[in-house]
């Protein structure tokens, strides 16, 4: 799966408009805690969760993430998506929970981040 | 001055691992003390979260640099995340000095207090003492030095209450063999 087709998936929106969607979706993990999120050491993952703090982004850092999903309709805030577009890390935005949005990925092919 | 009470002040708890098949290689460098290839130093303020995490994606950047593997990149980065945001939520700021040598990585986190209490509590998953701001952030989740040491080929963390923290861990950037 492609970032774009996560994207119509999801009913999402990409928060900055100069995101590389055509980046390949290999794995995906979700949680709202950070220490959780960190244990994604292995490969490189797509991202969901309801956190928007600028932390989340600072993640990208240390792990390798592909993209970053916000959940429940949270949108995090103008220099939080600055962050995200200074490092060229897609991030988008869904109604949907982080429930459904797993559920709707996992149907669709997308495994689980091995950590 | 009571010489007892001087050589209980010197002697606080330590916790100490060392991952299994990397016992001698451990000894081995703390025995020879070899020479540094790069050292840094970078200042964590207490609960400023603007800041916190700069230090590790600085060091991340320059061992990346220096042609470090991936999987060990992301590991020695979410260690040195890890303790650096012990440091802003948990003390008074601190300092991180990271020490680049041929084979490995050394990074040492010294604070300004108050200490941990209870050391083994410290280290069990799930055990949290952070605030309500720090979990709002999503902090909290109990699992910082878990997975310090999860990370790490050897750590050491010295600490009592009202006292500063030591926390230090050794990385590899390749197996031992």
């Amino acid at each position: 799966m492609i970032l774009s087709d996560l994207v119509t998936l999801l009913e999402g929106e990409v928060l900055f408009p100069e995101a590389d969607l055509d980046r390949e979706v290999p794995c995906a993990f979700a949680s709202d805690m950070i220490s959780d999120i960190l244990m994604c050491t292995k490969e490189p993952t797509l991202l969901l969760t309801g956190l928007t703090n600028n932390q989340v982004i600072r993640l990208s850092d240390m792990i390798d993430l592909i993209a970053i999903v916000f959940v429940r309709g949270k949108k995090p805030l103008q220099d939080v998506i600055e962050m995200a577009e200074e490092r060229g890390l897609p991030i988008i935005t869904t109604k949907f929970t982080l429930y459904r949005c797993s559920g709707l990925l996992y149907n669709a092919g997308l495994r689980s981040c091995k950590i | 001055m009571r010489v007892s009470a001087v050589v209980r002040s010197e002697v606080m708890p330590e916790y100490r691992f060392v991952a299994e098949g990397f016992e001698d290689a451990v000894r081995k460098f703390e025995e020879q003390k070899p020479e540094a290839e790069v050292k840094t130093q970078f200042v964590i303020p207490e609960k400023d979260f603007n800041t916190a995490g700069k230090g590790s994606s600085e060091l991340k950047n320059l061992l990346k640099r220096l042609g470090v593997d991936s999987v060990v990149l992301r590991r020695i980065a979410v260690a040195s995340y890890e303790a650096e945001i012990n440091v802003a939520a948990h003390s008074k700021g601190g300092i991180m000095y990271s020490t680049v040598y041929d084979d490995l990585i050394h990074v040492r986190f010294e604070d300004e207090g108050p200490g941990i209490a209870n050391i083994e509590q410290a280290m069990t998953p799930g055990y949290s003492t952070a605030d309500d701001l720090v979990r709002e952030l999503g902090f909290g989740a109990g699992l910082g030095l878990p997975n310090i040491k999860k990370n790490s080929d050897a750590m050491r963390l010295v600490s009592a209450a009202g006292s500063c923290t030591k926390l230090e861990f050794l990385i590899y950037f390749a197996k031992i063999s």
